[in-house]
């Protein structure tokens, strides 16, 4: 582990003389150059000693970011031959069962790109898949911060940050879908319209103004490919920078360890060893978006056909970032509706999009609802074990639960077919799933942070079980325990631990209802706590089994039903 | 040709000796060809018109196959049971579909008869078929020329997803119903049986009788969908060509476990 500085030459050249280039040649020449007239070294010095951590789940923002990369140089590609009008024309290009059907401009031109553009359809499928990659890898990211507790003190708005950049990413995501102007992605539309329409009393004029009219009107994809390409890519841009110099100025979290602390970072530097692996890794994230482009077929277009507001294909979904939301829909029970004079109020429709609301902005609050609960105003930049957090780790199981519910519904009906189920068993199933499987996923997921913890602390007390069992002179049989080396418990014993919030009257000798409030959450979060193993503790359970060189070697006194430690 | 003018033409070459001795032979070899041809031609016409040109023999042995195989369920008299529906009118479209896609007989009852290896062979299906069409006139087999996939693919298409995509998927790759039914994929059916399934609307199936959809439809259907079956997809590898959610169930597991995999090794310690 070494920090090395970049080699800028100093400029101390008198005016008039010139330089010997000798120390580094073309390059050292070429770095004094910009150097002198831009001051880069205090720059690359600064950024290049940066630390970073080693571990595998801190590079999944890297893919998001390089996926990004990838569809940012893909979609220039198709901008150039990508037509957004709605006019339209008769296709008369290569692939046969299309010929001579109208269609708009927008589906012909990505008809054109498919068949008729050297290199067209590769670029359309790099475009997807990375589109694809992008918004799975923010998420598992996204999953990665929450677990470990990366969105406490300082990072709260980096995490609110990079999920305004998830839910652009979706937005993204859901114009882009919708541009072909096929069959599949005018169905998405239409549904997005009647999420619109069931908004009460502003739904309907809403949804006018989005088409320019009556759905689907003659205005929509080039409104939307000015959101895609314009406004929606800026804004991500902007974020993602933003972003980015968060991670600087906040630093990057570290697991713990010996010798990690909230003060350091552990890791290796960002020149030469992190700029090298970052490079190399965008062109494996590349290699890789490339190889599936290559081989497997995504959204065929050609299959589907120009849009036509009659026919509906079986198997019309939306891309799987979009699945939640076209399963919520699927999950409302029928019927209810009720009509009011002349006036329907959809609830079938408004609920889901009024549930799902709530869902996005209940994870965008996350860090501050916690942060709330335990009035921790300190900096972490040590990351916690997901156990050593069991309530926020049961949250976030039954967040995922609820989430993969609505996820899986979108797909119910190939689910149906392909297990050969009855499609009102899975919506049932996925109905149950949804509402009742968050609470059975916390309960389970906290019951099991309690149990690890538990046993964590077994294990930094007594070691772990050798399977070697020594029958004592007095007849007595004991297990031999092998204790673990400093390195290994430092791990297991030092993590931050919260008790619930004690009810305490403020100056005015009362306690206000907000006290009571955060001390009742308080106590739901943490009053189940395995608290981590004290100095004394650890003391007192090796001082009595610390015999020269045979090791420790002690009875297990629960297995033994409490019974005092026996010493070998 | 008949036998008298063989004849003739034998007398005349052994009386006048002035015909080459190979002219018989080549007179009863065009007369044959003609007879054969002849015979040829009237065949392949009658076969698709109309099962009524069935002979007799197949009629009895079809009727023999019914009451062993079908007529628990649908009758002696094919006015149907509890157990099965009358098949009165059903015509021998229904029953080469039915029997020769395997779904009929019914191993057992369920939502809906599953395709399975077809249990007669071609001669007992055709022997059913007739027999099944002989009681009571109804949709015939389809004729070849609709059958050749050499239709408007364009027309077809188009066709095929304003009247069956919405049950069978665009590419035809199925879908659900409901109750556990479904609308089955319709890769590797053969064009008899799309059109027959057209015209006879099996199981949950409306019926696209001639007048919603022309036979040159259903040709311009069928060639569609062959040419869906005999042009692999341009982009690759199809995934079964169900649409996002295959794609979407593709990327998490292979696109983002190949990325995380290499995650994994990219920050491994070397030992």
């Amino acid at each position: 582990m070494t920090t090395t500085t970049p080699e800028t030459p100093t400029s101390t050249v008198q005016p008039g003389q010139v330089q010997p280039g000798t120390q580094g040649g073309a390059v050292g020449a070429i770095s004094n150059y910009l150097d002198e007239r831009t001051s880069i070294s205090a720059v690359v010095k600064e950024f290049g000693r940066k630390i970073f951590p080693d571990h595998w789940s801190f590079m999944l923002g890297e893919v998001a970011l390089y996926s990004f990369v990838v569809i940012l140089i893909s979609g220039s590609f198709l901008t150039f031959f990508f037509q957004a009008s709605m006019a339209e024309v008769v296709y008369n290009g290569s692939y046969v069962p299309l010929k001579g059907l109208e269609m708009s401009a927008a589906m012909n031109s990505s008809l054109d790109i498919s068949f008729d553009v050297r290199g067209g359809l590769l670029m359309r499928q790099v475009h997807h898949w990375a589109a694809l990659l992008f918004i799975a890898s923010i998420v598992l990211h996204m999953l990665r911060i929450y677990f470990t507790g990366a969105f406490r003190k300082p990072r709260e708005l980096n995490w609110v940050i990079g999920f305004l950049l998830f839910v652009l990413a979706m937005g993204e995501g859901f114009t882009g879908y919708s541009l072909p102007d096929d069959l599949l992605s005018g169905n998405g539309l239409r549904i997005i319209d009647g999420l619109l329409k069931g908004i009460p009393v502003i739904g309907t004029w809403i949804s006018y103004l989005l088409f320019g009219g009556e759905f689907p009107g003659t205005q929509i994809i080039g409104r939307l490919y000015t959101l895609h390409i314009l406004l929606l890519p800026a804004i991500v841009v902007a974020l993602i920078a933003l972003h980015l110099v968060f991670v600087v100025v906040h630093k990057h979290t570290q697991y713990p360890g010996p010798g990690k602390t909230n003060n350091n970072v552990v890791g290796y530097p960002i020149l030469p060893v992190y700029a090298a692996k970052a490079g190399g890794f965008f062109f494996i994230v590349f290699g890789v978006i490339m190889l599936m482009a290559a081989f497997f077929t995504i959204n065929p277009i050609w299959n589907y056909g120009p849009y036509d507001p009659s026919p509906v294909s079986a198997g019309t979904q939306p891309d799987w970032y979009i699945g939640f939301a076209d399963g919520a829909l699927r999950l409302i029970p029928p019927g209810w509706e009720w009509t009011l004079g002349n006036y329907t109020f959809s609830l079938n429709v408004f609920l889901p999009v009024v549930v799902l609301g709530l869902f996005i902005v209940a994870v965008l609050l996350y860090p501050f609802f916690e942060g709330w609960v335990t009035g921790d105003k300190r900096e972490h930049h040590l990351l916690d074990r997901p156990r050593n957090a069991p309530t926020r780790t049961a949250i976030g199981a039954a967040g995922i639960t609820f989430y993969c519910g609505l996820f899986f519904a979108a797909s119910s009906d190939l689910i149906a077919t392909h297990f050969k189920m009855a499609m009102e068993h899975v919506i049932h199933i996925l109905q149950f799933t949804t509402v009742i499987g968050p609470f059975i996923a916390f309960f389970i997921a906290k019951r099991i942070c309690l149990a690890l913890q538990k046993k964590d602390r077994e294990i930094a007390l007594h070691g772990f079980e050798s399977g070697r069992i020594v029958r004592l002179p007095g007849g007595e049989y004991i297990e031999v325990h092998h204790q673990l080396d400093a390195y290994e418990r430092w791990k297991l014993v030092s993590f931050n631990d919260y008790q619930p919030l004690m009810l305490r009257p403020n100056d005015r000798g009362e306690i206000k209802t907000s006290q009571r409030l955060r001390a009742a959450v308080s106590r739901w979060f943490f009053e189940d706590r395995i608290a981590p193993v004290t100095r004394t503790e650890l003391e007192a359970a090796h001082s009595h089994g610390d015999h020269g060189d045979h090791g420790v070697v002690e009875a297990k006194d629960e297995a033994m039903g409490g019974a005092p430690h026996i010493r070998s | 040709m008949s036998s008298a003018a063989q004849k003739k033409s034998r007398r005349r070459s052994t009386r006048t000796g002035r015909r080459h001795p190979l002219a018989t032979v080549a007179l009863i070899a065009i007369g044959l060809l003609f007879t054969g041809g002849a015979y040829a031609l009237f065949n392949s016409t009658s076969s698709g018109t109309e099962a009524v040109a069935a002979s007799q023999d197949q009629v009895d042995r079809g009727s023999k196959l019914f009451s062993a195989n079908c007529a628990t369920c649908h009758g002696m008299n094919l006015q149907g049971t509890s157990a099965g529906p009358s098949l009165l009118g059903v015509g021998a479209a229904a029953v080469d579909f039915q029997v020769g896609t395997g779904r009929m007989p019914l191993q057992n009852t369920g939502p809906q008869a599953p395709e399975k290896p077809a249990q007669f062979t071609t001669e007992d299906t055709a022997a059913l078929a007739a027999y099944v069409a002989s009681i009571a006139p109804g949709p015939g087999l389809p004729e070849a020329e609709y059958l050749d996939g050499g239709g408007d693919a364009t027309h077809g298409a188009e066709l095929f997803r304003i009247n069956c995509a919405m049950c069978h998927n665009v590419a035809g790759a199925g879908g659900a119903l409901t109750e556990g039914k479904y609308a089955p994929s319709l890769t590797g059916v053969s064009a008899k049986h799309i059109y027959e399934a057209m015209v006879t609307g099996p199981q949950n199936m409306p019926v696209f009788n001639d007048a919603n959809l022309t036979p040159e439809d259903k040709r311009d259907i069928i060639t569609s969908l062959k040419y869906l079956e005999d042009n692999p997809s341009p982009g690759g590898i199809e995934l079964g060509n169900l649409g996002p959610v295959a794609e979407g169930l593709f990327l998490w597991i292979f696109g983002l476990g190949t990325i995380v995999a290499l995650t994994v090794w990219l920050t491994a310690r070397s030992n």
